[in-house]
């Protein structure tokens, strides 16, 4: 390993949160977004340089100052922080490539500076989580993240992103601290807060108390981080009234992230260590992810801004991930890892797509969509093909995801088989939202007949059709998400019988 | 005696649900806020309590006192980032409501979502 691999995983909190300061105090037109940008890439590199390392079998362990693990702070990286660092740093810089112009629109020139600033430390706290090996600095990168967060969704010109901001905070605090609270109790029986370390020491004291309350704390404070239905209402307004290119950047990632501390805490510290956790952990999620495919989709039949609509096609998406981990078998965590990358790619394209859409419609409800594709139909073919992901037509990156995930339901035995129809009911209401937006804006006559509207700008375009590409290219060659997935659902189940 | 022997996690708890209670039922954005910080506050407490060791004392090393008890600092050091998050996030909520504020000259929560509904 040479030095600048050994050090990858602190550059990838490091750089971009040391460059946020400095982005802040860049004044000249465009510099601060350009600064951003690269800054943003190259964690995107920093990451496949990860992602390679992390394939060819290398286990990246760092040891903040020197201090060793389990005393210091230890940041690792494997195959499941890589793929959900891909997604993370790609979201950013597909956002910031495309959502220049739209940014330009929607924040004041003059605090663009900050806004930028603050998108870079969201980036940062979002990669911090995936590094770190230790439970409370997990906590403070994920308040990093989130309050940063709150100012990139409020820093718009919408005024009803200040009311759903509030709303996301409060609700983000209180997920935070009751993971707080989790950890404090395990910190009291255990004495340590390095996740492995952990791993070890809980099995002594795994029939007390506490350690269900901390494990109950846990699940349900990150729960709510990553809008788990019933958890979810901070989600659809704050993902609505947010600038646009914010909601394709956190919409690919946000909830993931949270999700990802999620399984890991579940599985590597609690699943092998309490007794019939893995029963619990079942029972509790797989209700609520049946729950949520069935209710976010039907909420997402009848809603009418088209924001709003795919905001709720996410809560049925987080749905299906953790369907599969509630499988508690390889094959259904690999296809709910699979899930997270794919649904990513579909939703982060959707939403790049929303945005072109809006350098030229300022409403989008989808009554004033009517006819739109024909002023633009660049725009609108790329929001079919990522819709076509979403649903997961054969082809598409959603394909691949989804029949994983239907192969391990069929694994499962009889509730298996409910499983299927739940997954093939929640497809089916996709092809509906979808077809919705598609009859609308290919079939139905323009409304304001004879104003011309152009299509979006050209560099705008060229970065939407990049990510539509993008779906189709991990629908056909699978290789890279799928290794990654299951050589990351092996690890966490790693001691499982 | 058992319950008073462990009277601090009382007071851990019934902070904790006061400051939910007021987050949940206060229509006033700035009451609710009020509200998180009394529940963050709760978990300040619940980790300070836990470094107490029954005669510890302040965690100096000394070279002429031997076997001498410590409290642990670890909790102590925890919290003070924690506290720093909670101030953060108190200033931040408090300059969205400032803006609620401006936008619809309103805090409160009922009167905000009717101008929205207009």
């Amino acid at each position: 390993m040479t030095p600048l691999e050994f050090h990858l995983p602190a550059l990838q909190v490091a750089a971009p949160m040391l460059l946020a300061p400095v982005v802040a105090l860049l004044r000249p037109r465009g510099l601060a977004w350009a600064a951003t940008l690269v800054a943003s890439l190259m964690a995107l590199a920093i990451a496949i340089g990860l992602t390679q390392g992390a394939l060819s079998g290398e286990s990246f362990s760092y040891a903040m100052g020197g201090w060793e693990p389990p005393y210091g702070i230890e940041l690792h990286v494997d195959m499941f922080s890589a793929l959900v660092l891909l997604i993370v740093t790609g979201a950013s810089s597909i956002a910031l490539m495309a959502g220049k112009a739209s940014l330009d629109k929607a924040v004041e020139h003059s605090r663009q500076p900050l806004f930028y600033s603050a998108w870079l430390l969201v980036l940062s706290g979002l990669a911090g989580i995936l590094v770190s090996a230790d439970a409370f600095n997990i906590f403070v990168f994920m308040e990093i993240s989130s309050l940063a967060s709150y100012i990139v969704v409020a820093g718009g010109t919408d005024r009803r992103a200040l009311p759903a901001v509030f709303k996301y905070l409060i609700m983000g605090t209180i997920g935070a601290t009751f993971y707080l609270i989790g950890i404090g109790l395990i910190y009291m029986m255990t004495g340590t807060l390095n996740l492995a370390d952990m791993e070890l020491r809980i099995h002594d004291v795994a029939d007390q108390r506490p350690i269900l309350v901390a494990a109950g704390f846990i699940t349900v404070g990150l729960a709510l981080k990553a809008a788990v239905f019933p958890l979810h209402v901070w989600l659809p307004n704050a993902y609505t009234y947010a600038p646009h290119a914010v909601t394709a950047f956190l919409a690919a990632c946000a909830t993931k992230v949270s999700l990802y501390v999620l399984l890991r805490f579940d599985f590597v510290v609690f699943q092998q260590n309490l007794l019939g956790h893995e029963f619990q952990f079942a029972a509790f999620l797989m209700p609520l992810a049946v729950l949520a495919i069935l209710a976010g989709s039907a909420v997402a039949l009848f809603e009418s801004n088209i924001k709003r609509l795919l905001a709720y096609s996410s809560v049925a998406q987080i749905g299906y991930i953790l369907l599969g981990a509630s499988l508690v078998s390889l094959a259904g965590l690999s296809a709910s890892l699979l899930h997270m990358f794919n649904h990513a790619l579909a939703k982060g394209t959707l939403f790049l797509a929303v945005m072109a859409l809006a350098m030229r419609f300022t409403r989008l409800d989808l009554r004033h969509l009517a006819g739109s594709a024909q002023h633009m139909p660049w725009t609108m073919a790329a929001f079919v093909i990522a819709g076509l992901s979403l649903i997961g037509v054969p082809g598409t990156a959603g394909f691949i995801s989804k029949w994983y995930l239907v192969s391990a339901a069929l694994e499962a035995g009889p509730v298996g088989f409910f499983l299927i129809a739940v997954v093939v009911i929640g497809s089916l209401m996709a092809v509906v939202y979808i077809w919705r937006i598609i009859e609308t804006a290919w079939f139905e006559p323009p409304t304001e007949a004879g104003e011309v509207i152009r299509e979006a700008p050209v560099t705008m375009l060229a970065v939407v059709w990049l990510a539509a590409l993008a779906n189709i290219y991990f629908g056909l060659a699978t290789d890279l998400p799928r290794e990654l997935a299951a050589g990351a659902a092996a690890s966490l189940l790693g001691q499982l019988p | 005696m058992q319950v008073l022997g462990i009277f601090y996690y009382w007071v851990f708890a019934i902070l904790l649900m006061i400051g939910f209670y007021a987050v949940v039922a206060k229509i006033n954005l700035v009451k609710k806020l009020i509200g998180l910080s009394i529940f963050q506050s709760a978990v300040f407490l619940l980790y300070l309590t836990m470094g107490k060791v029954t005669g510890g004392t302040a965690p100096i090393y000394q070279d002429d006192a031997v076997n001498q008890l410590f409290s642990n600092p670890l909790p102590q050091v925890l919290i003070l980032t924690a506290i720093v998050v909670g101030i953060s996030t108190t200033a931040l909520g408090l300059g969205i409501v400032v803006r609620i504020k401006e936008e619809y000259g309103s805090i409160e929560e009922q009167e905000i979502q009717e101008i929205d509904r207009r």
